[in-house]
């Protein structure tokens, strides 16, 4: 009872290096993951530090990206943000590939009835606006990072829950699964030590594009007024500060929403990368 | 005048409308019928007036209304019994004339003749009646009720005479009557509230009303059978552009004629020979304040030596050069610098972040576990202020105050809340530590709702809970006295206390700074402001944009 | 036919139930009941007043029955009245704005399609050529870039800079002296940008599903048979490989009204029109319940409806789904 999983391991590393885009998202990825956790380091200056005298100052060697609207180091806000922003990303994906795995998984499990309901669940949830039920969700409560994670998360997991249910329908008929079955597992351990793991590939797809938008999510909210709430710089909030002062301050447009742009695009090339490459028969 | 009416009633009235929600963009543009012109230049006829606006405005029924935007554009189509001219003096406006009798306890106003209600109704003493009784009737939502309940009987004398008569003498009653005069013959034995008017508005004003396309543009046309003469611009357009930057470049590509500038703009954005061909920039002091309040049952700030020290701890000038861009000036109490109740002696607080500390450390907070936090009894010294969303200003002074409060060992997180639960949940149910708002000042210095001790109800205005028997006697002293220099007594007076007992920290008087296209003449600026003569603004023939 | 659209309608209802449902637990695990806040509005609401409410809601009953009682309304489109101080009716206030949203969002579906098709049909067929990549990287330069912020660049260079678009706005000032072709035109002119942003943004999931669907699509036996028979390799892609590709990405355009619809919002704001979007941001910064709960019940509607309408077309397109 050999899981597949394992073998498509090598094949895989084989086709995501062919793949340039792909290794340079993943490139892009990985160099922003060291920034974040470098940022404390390298930041030239306090992010909250403010400076009267030099509000809206042009890049210059000793401020690089230039000072904001209170006389920030746009440079250093850009580097915290880079963490910010990730984290926002990370955690609200983790929240909807629990819900998706989760609501997914007994769906494809045990089918049937119970099937039945969560997919009607899922479609209906998908009917519905997300960003619509973000904001209200976010105006009810308030716009606490903390919320903000939750709530994008609690209205992003339906395409994990779908992708998941189809990987279990087709997987508990499986060799191995009825083998284990047959072994005497109960359903909790079929579920989560035989089915899951060989379902988690396209989730990995699923989780990486999720990011790219969640860091998007939150700069439109951001723009709104919404987003992570001030003085914790995200690159939504400098960039809609940037806004309100795009021709007299480029600087403070500029890069934030370089980072942004960047950000996302390398996560949807790493995301179409990884989904090129797990599946054979695209190449 | 309505203008006077929105701000000065709004402000000692209720919460929604008192804590002036100073949208950047928006202008607080209420449409004053000017007095006559002094000078009789040729004011040109045509075009139209494109004024812009965040928010969409919400009913044009003013007594309904509490935001800006409604009563900006109401305030062109109605008129109240009384105005403020430009130099601050109460005129007539729908009354000719008054008279005050019993010593001050009875006002009859004469009314004009011949003024006649958009759709060809003449108005009469009836209308004025009908209004004050709407404003009494408990079943009416309006947030203004206050000082019509005041009045102890009102008459209708003949059909231009109009007479009320009050209990104890009441200082702010005559402006009171700037209140918008609204239609009998349309609202009779109707439900005010479902009544067509808030989205067809009827009024007596200078613009008539046309058409409004919902969240986009309120269009109006000048009133040619207006009382104090048509208008010189034929049209008036209310649009609405929530996004402040968009509408910046609305207003550069001469789409828009008139925005409020952001500091930062009428600064640093607004400095091109283009610009200054095409637009003329305004700069004047403006009827509102900014401060920091604190929630005195909070056992942090009982002490009036911790409230002191913040006040010591906070640059007041840094917040008017950074924020404001320095346009702007040091508040140091409720009235507007250089009125005749302003009282310049009063205690100030430097910026001293030495003085801060000592005055902490006297109230026992110092830092005893070297954590660079105040502590005292173990527990360490730290709130939240909270301000609303869409204010950039006050959430710039929060993160300042927020980074000023650190170096004295005081850790300050800040909360940005949307205004109707800001409102709901935090400010009437006194669920707040502090607060970053900003308060209209009106032309009567009447403060009774915001100081006075016995205001601290869920819903009233005095939600820091303020308390001082002293001022609580010298407030009603004051609305009580008719004479200005035995008023001025009084309130000098309660400057001098709050200055001292800094129940909030006065932040700063900001500059109001509109922007309007240069092809517009006849504006002057003067101490109320630029719109009290808006119907004398005219286009001279070759420069008219807008032609039929 | 006419029994699969009956089929399709029925399935849709416990969707729109379901729908219901989420709009009403949403509002009600916000502290505090809706009347309690337009009571707390209103200090002067008599005791009278707020007995009326109290009724008007049902908050007097159980939580179930107050949302069967809402539920009746709404099935008759009484979305009750708005918080807000015109206490208009909400289903005006959302048909007033449904128009321009519709219009927006359908004009951007067919650009994105106008443009995604090509592209995904020439990635799939030189896959992993220099035009390939270059598609994938424009597509998703279109998607990860902020929205409000290019908005705002191609308003600064084509309304201020260069002058050849109005900026915001929905008309002219002068609209309604044009004649019918100028009112046309004027609309166009107001509604290039947002269409243009809010199709560059759509542009990525729309072109890599063609792309990806066309890959799988050629790898199929028939179209391997096709090649063997000797066929043309324009023949093979036009006749038979896209019109199995392209079946379904009807579906894909009804799934993605909600996106569209959500993204409004954004767009509306920055571009100053009047629709949907900006009237759900203004209630629910106001917290103008019947208002909110109106919006996502008709909001989602508006996706049933265009899933309904795609699966309609798919039928229509499929002879295999019609016969049955």
């Amino acid at each position: 009872m050999s899981d597949p999983l394992y073998a498509q391991q090598s094949d895989f590393w084989y086709r995501f290096a062919q793949d340039k885009l792909a290794v340079s998202g993943g490139l892009i990825v990985i160099s922003l993951f060291m920034l974040s956790f470098l940022a404390p380091y390298i930041s030239p200056c306090d992010p909250t530090a403010i400076d009267a005298r030099h509000v809206l100052t042009a890049p210059s060697t000793k401020h690089l990206f230039g000072t904001d609207d209170l006389g920030r180091d746009v440079l250093s806000r850009v580097l915290m943000g880079a963490g910010i922003s990730l984290k926002v990303g990370f955690f609200a994906v983790g929240i909807s590939v629990l819900i998706g795995v989760l609501l997914g998984s007994i769906a494809g499990y045990y089918g049937k009835f119970i099937d039945m309901v969560i997919m009607r669940f899922v479609d209906t949830m998908l009917c519905i606006p997300s960003f619509f039920l973000i904001i209200t969700l976010i105006a009810l409560f308030e716009p606490s990072i903390w919320i903000i994670m939750i709530v994008i998360g609690a209205t992003s997991w339906m395409g994990v829950a779908r992708l998941i249910r189809a990987e279990f329908l087709s997987l508990k008929q499986r060799e191995f699964v009825l083998a284990a079955r047959a072994a005497g597992a109960g359903d909790l351990r079929i579920i989560f030590m035989h089915i899951l793991p060989n379902a988690l590939a396209p989730v990995l797809v699923y989780a990486t594009l999720g990011i790219a938008s969640a860091i998007l999510i939150e700069s439109a909210l951001s723009f709104l007024g919404i987003g992570v709430q001030p003085p914790t710089p995200s690159w939504g909030n400098i960039l809609t500060a940037g806004k309100d002062n795009i021709e007299i301050a480029w600087w403070l447009s500029l890069f934030p929403g370089l980072a942004i742009l960047i950000t996302v695009l390398g996560y949807n090339l790493l995301g179409e990368g990884i989904r090129d490459s797990l599946d054979p028969r695209l190449r | 005048m309505k203008h006077a009416y929105a701000r000065a009633q709004a402000i000692s009235q209720i919460v929604l409308a008192c804590l002036l929600l100073l949208l950047p963009g928006i202008t607080a543009f209420a449409g004053a019928a000017g007095q006559v012109a002094e000078d009789s230049a040729d004011p040109a006829h045509g075009d139209a007036f494109i004024d812009s606006s965040i928010g969409d405005a919400s009913t044009l029924i003013p007594i309904l209304a509490s935001d800006s935007a409604s009563h900006s554009v109401a305030g062109l189509i109605y008129n109240g019994l009384v105005k403020y001219d430009k130099d601050l003096n109460l005129i007539g406006d729908l009354a000719e004339s008054w008279e005050i009798l019993d010593k001050g306890l009875t006002i009859r106003f004469h009314l004009r003749k011949n003024v006649f209600w958009h759709d060809g109704q003449p108005f009469t003493s009836r209308d004025v009646l009908f209004t004050y009784r709407i404003m009494c009737d408990p079943k009416t939502p309006t947030a203004y009720a206050d000082p019509f309940l005041q009045v102890k009987d009102a008459r209708a004398l003949d059909d231009f005479t109009f007479q009320v008569h009050y209990e104890k003498p009441f200082a702010p009653a005559l402006e009171s009557w700037g209140l918008s005069v609204l239609p009998e013959h349309l609202l009779k034995g109707k439900d005010i509230v479902k009544s067509p008017l808030s989205r067809h508005p009827v009024g007596t004003g200078p613009y008539i009303f046309q058409s409004w396309e919902s969240g986009a543009k309120i269009t109006l046309q000048a009133n040619p059978r207006y009382f104090e003469g048509r208008p010189c611009i034929d049209r008036y357009v209310y649009r609405v552009i929530p996004d402040s930057a968009t509408m910046f470049l609305e207003l550069k590509s001469g789409t828009i004629d008139r925005m409020g500038l952001t500091p930062m703009q009428y600064t640093r954005q607004t400095d091109t020979p283009y610009f200054r061909q095409y637009f003329k920039k305004y700069c004047y002091l403006s009827f509102s304040y900014t401060y920091l309040g604190y929630n005195l049952k909070n056992p942090l700030f009982k002490d009036s030596r911790v409230r002191q020290a913040i006040s010591c701890a906070i640059d007041k000038q840094e917040l008017i050069d950074v924020v404001h861009m320095g346009l702007g000036q040091i508040a140091t109490g409720p009235y507007k610098p250089g009125t005749w109740v302003y009282n310049p002696e009063v205690k100030k607080y430097p910026f001293n972040h030495h003085q801060a500390r000592e005055l902490l450390s006297k109230a026992g907070w110092e830092d005893h576990d070297g954590d660079g936090v105040i502590d005292r009894d173990g527990t360490p010294f730290q709130f939240t202020i909270l301000t609303n969303i869409g204010n950039n200003e006050r959430a710039k002074c929060a993160e300042i105050i927020q980074y000023r409060l650190a170096q004295v060992g005081i850790r300050v997180k800040i909360r940005i809340i949307e205004w109707a639960s800001f409102i709901n949940q935090f400010i009437n149910q006194r669920r707040f530590e502090a607060v970053i708002l900003g308060w209209t000042i009106p032309q009567d210095p009447d403060l009774y709702d915001i100081w006075y001790s016995g205001k601290t109800k869920p819903e009233e205005l005095n939600f820091i809970s303020y308390s001082n028997a002293e001022v609580d006697g010298l407030l009603i002293k004051a609305r009580n006295t008719f004479d200005q220099n035995e008023r001025r007594k009084y309130y000098f007076r309660i400057q001098e206390i709050l200055a001292e007992e800094q129940p909030c920290t006065f932040l700063y008087v900001p500059d109001a700074l509109p922007v309007i296209s240069s092809r517009f003449h006849g504006i002057e600026p003067a101490p109320i402001g630029i719109d009290y003569n808006f119907i004398k603004w005219y286009v001279p023939k070759r420069e008219q944009k807008y032609v039929p | 036919m006419l029994h699969y659209l009956f089929k399709r309608i029925m399935a849709m209802i416990p969707m729109l139930i379901g729908i219901t449902m989420i709009s009403f637990a949403i509002i009600h695990i916000a502290p505090g009941s809706p009347a309690d806040l337009l009571i707390q509005m209103n200090p002067k609401a008599s005791p009278d007043a707020k007995a009326r409410l109290r009724a008007y809601y049902g908050l007097d009953k159980p939580l179930p029955v107050q949302y069967y009682y809402w539920l009746k309304r709404i099935a008759v489109l009484d979305f009750g009245f708005s918080f807000s101080p015109d206490g208009r009716k909400v289903a005006d206030k959302i048909f007033e704005r449904m128009p321009v949203t519709v219009t927006l969002n359908v004009l951007s579906l067919l650009l994105i399609m106008a443009v995604a098709l090509p592209l995904g049909i020439l990635s799939s067929m030189y896959q992993h050529s220099f035009l390939d990549k270059c598609s994938t990287v424009f597509v998703f330069l279109g998607f990860a870039w902020p929205s409000f912020w290019l908005a705002l660049l191609l308003m600064m260079l084509f309304g201020v800079k260069l002058g050849w678009l109005p900026i915001s706005g929905l008309t002219s000032l002068n609209h309604d002296t044009l004649s019918l072709l100028g009112m046309a035109a004027d609309y166009a002119r107001h509604l290039l940008l947002p269409v243009l942003v809010s199709a560059f943004g759509g542009l990525a999931g729309m072109s890599r599903y063609v792309r990806s669907s066309m890959l799988e699509v050629i790898r199929q036996d028939y179209i391997i048979t096709a090649r063997a028979k000797g066929l043309e390799e324009r023949s093979i892609i036009y006749r038979h490989a896209l019109r199995n590709a392209l079946l379904p990405i009807i579906t894909l355009l009804g799934l993605s009204v909600p996106g569209l619809i959500g993204g409004s919002v954004i767009f509306e704001t920055i571009f100053s029109i009047p629709g949907m979007g900006q009237l759900f941001w203004a209630s629910a910064m106001s917290r103008d319940y019947p208002l909110i709960m109106g919006m996502l019940v008709i909001g989602s509607g508006l996706t049933l409806m265009g899933n309904l309408i795609a699966d309609l077309s798919y039928a229509l397109a499929d002879p295999r789904i019609r016969v049955k």
